[in-house]
C-alpha cells in the first residue's frame, strides 16, 4: 500500500441513486412538469422547480423524476443531476413526512440553537442527517434560514418556528408525531414536507392566509406605533448633524447602561472549578460536533 | 433622532391582512405605480438616479446608476430579477417585509421594470421559506387580477408579467451571477465579469439585479421624490434602510432608520444588550463584514462610516454577541458555513475554506499548535480575493478580524478549549439541562 489512498471527505455525496426505480410519477405529474416548464422564456429555467414537484411525488429526487426532467426539457439525465446534487434541499434518499431543520450556524447556534439540536437528536433518536425508522421525521441542521431575530430558529417542513428551546422543541415534536394540528407561529398549519414542496414548485395551497402578518420581533422596530395605527406623517426630512468622530460622544450619553462603550473585549481567560474539569476531561479528544458535522459531509 | 423618524417600509407591517392587497390598496399602496405609469420611462430612472438609493443587499451600488447601464438598443428582452435569496448569516430582514408587504416588492418591480422597459420580471425567493412563498405568490395573483400585472396595465399600454421562483438551498444563489445561472436552470455557479449582467445577464440579455429591499425602497421615492429621500441619512449615503438587530440585545428585530444612525442609539431602542450583561463584539452587515468591537459604539452605520472603521454595511445585519460569547466558537461556525456553501468553483475557496475549518476546530478544542494564530491568518491571506465572487473574502474576513480584535482569545486555544475559557451554556438563551451545549 502506497499510503496515498484517496480519502473520501464527502461521503455521502454521490449522485442519484439510479437504482431505485420506485416512483409515484403519472400522468397528472407530467403535466404538471411540462407546465412549469411553459412558465419561463426559456424551458430549462424550470428545472429548480420541476425538481421540487418531483420531490412533492416521490419523497426524493429519483431516477425516473430525472428522466422526466431531462425529457421535457430536452437535456441529459446527467445534466438534470448535476443540478440536482448541488442544492441541499434536494434530497437522495427519501425525507421523513416531517422534516426538521435546526440552525446551528453561528448565532443561531450561540443562542442555544446547539443544546436545541442535542434535544431534538435526543427526542428522535437519530443525528442530523438522518430519518427516523418509522419514516415521520428527518433531521438536518440547517445553515441560516434569515430568521435571526427569531433565534433559535428551527424549522418545520420549512415552517418556522421561532425562539426554541429544548422543551418547547421536544413538545413539538411529540404533537407532531401524535398527528396533533401545529400551526408556526409565523405560518400556516403544518401539512407535510412533500406537500411543502409542491408549494415550493408552485402549486399554491390555498393557506396563505393563514397566520399573523408577521412576528413580534418584526415589530419591534415599530416601537410605540400601535398595532392598527397607520403613520400618516411623511418621515422627517431631517439632515444628521455633521458626523461626529467615534468617542468625541462622552459614553455617559448612552441611556442604556448595559452598553459600555470599554471595550469589554479580551476577558480574563476563566478556568473551569475543579468539579467541571474532571467531567470534561472524561470526554473523547474530538469535540462531539465537529466530529458529528464531518460523518453528515 | 429616533423619535423623528417615521417608519416607511416596515410601516404597515402590523396591519391586520397587511399582505392582502385590500389593505395595501387601503393604506395608499399602488399610487405610485399609477403616477410612475403617467411619467416617461427616462424620467422615472432619473427619480431613482437623483434620490441616491444605494443597493441595500450588500454591495451599496447606486440603482439609479445600475439600472441606466441597461443597454436600451440592444435587441433582446431587458429582464428585472429580484434578489430574494436572503443567505447572509445575520440578515433576517426581507423574509418579514415579504410575509407582511409582498404588495411593496410587487410595486417597486413595477415601477423598476417600466423605467428599464422589461417586461418579464423574476423574483428569486430562497427554498426554505414556505409561508413567505405563499404569500408573494398570492400577492402576484392578487394583483393580476387586479390589473396590476399582465397586458396594459391600467389602461397604460405597458405590460408585465412577474414569475416567481424558488430556490433550493444555496447561499451562494444570493451572488448575483451565480443567481442568473440558477434561475437559467444550472448549478449555482458565479461567473466571470465582464460582461456585467446588465450588458449580457438572464438568457445573455441586458439584465437589472437588485435586492428585495432596494425594489421595495422605489415605490416611497416615486410618492414622495428624491429630494425627500435625499433628505434623509448622511452625505454619500441617503434615506433610510431596515436594521436588524440580533443575538445578545433585550429586543431583537428590525428597526427602521435613517442611513448613519449608530449602534448605541440604535441599542437604545432595542432596549440594550441583554440585562446584566455587556456588549463583545458585532457584526455591521452579516458574517462577511468585518467584526466591530464595543469602540465601535458611535460608528455610523452607513457605507463611508463602516468603511472608515475597517467594515463594511453589507445586509444591516446587525448581530450582538454579548461577554459570554466564545469569539473562537463564533468565527469557527461563521467559517463552517461558508466551507458548507462554498460553490467549489474556485480551488482556493473550495480548499481554503476547509483548511481554515480545520485549523479553526483545533483552536476551538484548545490544540492548535504553538503559534498557528499566523498559520490562520496565511491561509486567510492566502484565499482573500483569488476567486469569482466574494464568498471566500467573506470567510476570511470573519478570520482576520476576529484575530486583530482577539488575538490573545486565539492564543489561548494553544491550550484550552473554547468551551472553559467561555462556558457555552452562558450564552445560551436559556438554562442548558446538564449545563453543557457542546
Amino acid at each position: 500500500m502506497s499510503g496515498h489512498e484517496f480519502q473520501h471527505h464527502f461521503a455521502e455525496s454521490g449522485g442519484v441513486d439510479l437504482s431505485d426505480r420506485a416512483t409515484n410519477l403519472n400522468e397528472k405529474a407530467y403535466g404538471e412538469l411540462r407546465e412549469l416548464a411553459s412558465r419561463y422564456p426559456q424551458p430549462r429555467s424550470a428545472l429548480l422547480p420541476m425538481l421540487h414537484l418531483v420531490q412533492s411525488y416521490d419523497g426524493r429526487v429519483s431516477a425516473a423524476g430525472v428522466e422526466a426532467c431531462a425529457e421535457i426539457l430536452g437535456i441529459s439525465a446527467a445534466q438534470v443531476s448535476g443540478v440536482a446534487t448541488f442544492y441541499t434541499m434536494y434530497h437522495r434518499k427519501p425525507a421523513g413526512k416531517h422534516h426538521i431543520g435546526v440552525c446551528t450556524t453561528a448565532l443561531c447556534a450561540v443562542m442555544g440553537g446547539d443544546a436545541v439540536l442535542d434535544a431534538v437528536e435526543a427526542k428522535l433518536g437519530v443525528s442530523a442527517g438522518a430519518v427516523t425508522a418509522d419514516g415521520k421525521f428527518s433531521l438536518e441542521r440547517v445553515e441560516c434560514n434569515a430568521a435571526c431575530d427569531f433565534a433559535p430558529v428551527m424549522m418545520v417542513n420549512w415552517e418556522y418556528f421561532d425562539q426554541m428551546t429544548p422543551q418547547k422543541a421536544a413538545q413539538l415534536l411529540d404533537d407532531l408525531a401524535a398527528g396533533k394540528q401545529v400551526q408556526s407561529p409565523r405560518g400556516a398549519t403544518v401539512t407535510s414536507w412533500q406537500e411543502a414542496e409542491r408549494v415550493l414548485a408552485g402549486f399554491p395551497d390555498g393557506r396563505a392566509d393563514e397566520g399573523p402578518s408577521a412576528g413580534p420581533a418584526s415589530l419591534a422596530g415599530l416601537g410605540d406605533l400601535k398595532p392598527g395605527e397607520i403613520p400618516t406623517g411623511v418621515p422627517a426630512a431631517k439632515k444628521r448633524a455633521p458626523r461626529k468622530k467615534p468617542a468625541a460622544e462622552p459614553a455617559a450619553q448612552a441611556t442604556a447602561a448595559a452598553v459600555k462603550a470599554e471595550p469589554a473585549a479580551k476577558p480574563a481567560p476563566r478556568k473551569r472549578t475543579a468539579a467541571p474539569k474532571a467531567e470534561t476531561a472524561a470526554k473523547p479528544a474530538p469535540r462531539k460536533r465537529a466530529a458529528k458535522k464531518q460523518e453528515e459531509k | 433622532m429616533t423619535d423623528t423618524f417615521t417608519p416607511v417600509l416596515t410601516a404597515n407591517w402590523g396591519q391586520p391582512n397587511s399582505w392582502k392587497l385590500s389593505a395595501y390598496e387601503a393604506a395608499g399602496g399602488y399610487k405610485a405605480a399609477a403616477k410612475a405609469l403617467k411619467m416617461q420611462p427616462a424620467e422615472v430612472l432619473g427619480v431613482v438616479k437623483d434620490s441616491n438609493l444605494r443597493g441595500r443587499g450588500g454591495a451599496g451600488f447606486p440603482v439609479g446608476m445600475k439600472w441606466s447601464f441597461v443597454p436600451q438598443d440592444n435587441p433582446n428582452p431587458k429582464y428585472l430579477v429580484v434578489n430574494g435569496d436572503e443567505s447572509e448569516p445575520g440578515t433576517c430582514k426581507d423574509m418579514p417585509l415579504l410575509l407582511a408587504s409582498p404588495h411593496t416588492l410587487i410595486e417597486g418591480m413595477i415601477i423598476s421594470s417600466y423605467a428599464i422597459n422589461c417586461h418579464t420580471a423574476f423574483v428569486y425567493i430562497r427554498g426554505e421559506v414556505l409561508h413567505v412563498h405563499r404569500r408573494v405568490r398570492q400577492a402576484v395573483a392578487e394583483a393580476y387580477e387586479a390589473g396590476w400585472l399582465g397586458k396594459d396595465i391600467k389602461g397604460s399600454g405597458y405590460d408585465l408579467d412577474i414569475i416567481v421562483h424558488a430556490g433550493a438551498g444555496a447561499y451562494i444563489c444570493g451572488e448575483e451571477t451565480a443567481l442568473l445561472n440558477s434561475l437559467e436552470g444550472r448549478r449555482g455557479q458565479p461567473r466571470l465579469r465582464p460582461p456585467f449582467p446588465a450588458v449580457e445577464g438572464l438568457y445573455a440579455s441586458p439584465t437589472v439585479i437588485n435586492n428585495v429591499e432596494s425594489i421595495a425602497t422605489v415605490p416611497s421615492i416615486i410618492n414622495h421624490g428624491a429630494e425627500w429621500f435625499a433628505g434623509m441619512g448622511t452625505e454619500k449615503s441617503k434615506g433610510f434602510t431596515i436594521y436588524s438587530l440580533s443575538g445578545h440585545v433585550a429586543k431583537p428585530g428590525q428597526y427602521e432608520a435613517p442611513l448613519g444612525i449608530t449602534l448605541r442609539e440604535l441599542l437604545e431602542r432595542a432596549g440594550g444588550i441583554r440585562a446584566g450583561h455587556e456588549l463583545k463584539f458585532w457584526t455591521p452587515g452579516g458574517s462577511s463584514t468585518p467584526i466591530l468591537t464595543a469602540e465601535h459604539l458611535d460608528v455610523p452605520l452607513d457605507y463611508e462610516g463602516l468603511a472608515s472603521a475597517g467594515s463594511m454595511m453589507g445586509t444591516k445585519a446587525l448581530q450582538i454577541f454579548d461577554e459570554t460569547v466564545s469569539v473562537v466558537r463564533t468565527t469557527l461556525r461563521w467559517v463552517e458555513f461558508y466551507k458548507h456553501e462554498s460553490c467549489g468553483k474556485c480551488t482556493p475557496c473550495r480548499e481554503g475554506t476547509w483548511w481554515l475549518v480545520q485549523l479553526l476546530r483545533d483552536f476551538e478544542q484548545g490544540v492548535a499548535a504553538e503559534g498557528s494564530v499566523d498559520k490562520l491568518l496565511d491561509v486567510a491571506g492566502i484565499v482573500n480575493g483569488k476567486s469569482f465572487c466574494a464568498l471566500a473574502g467573506g470567510a476570511c474576513a470573519c478570520v482576520t478580524s476576529a484575530v486583530k480584535h482577539f488575538r490573545a482569545e486565539f492564543e489561548q486555544g494553544y491550550t484550552t478549549p473554547a468551551w472553559e475559557v467561555l462556558p457555552y451554556e452562558a450564552s445560551a438563551l436559556f438554562a442548558v439541562e446538564g449545563g453543557d451545549v457542546r
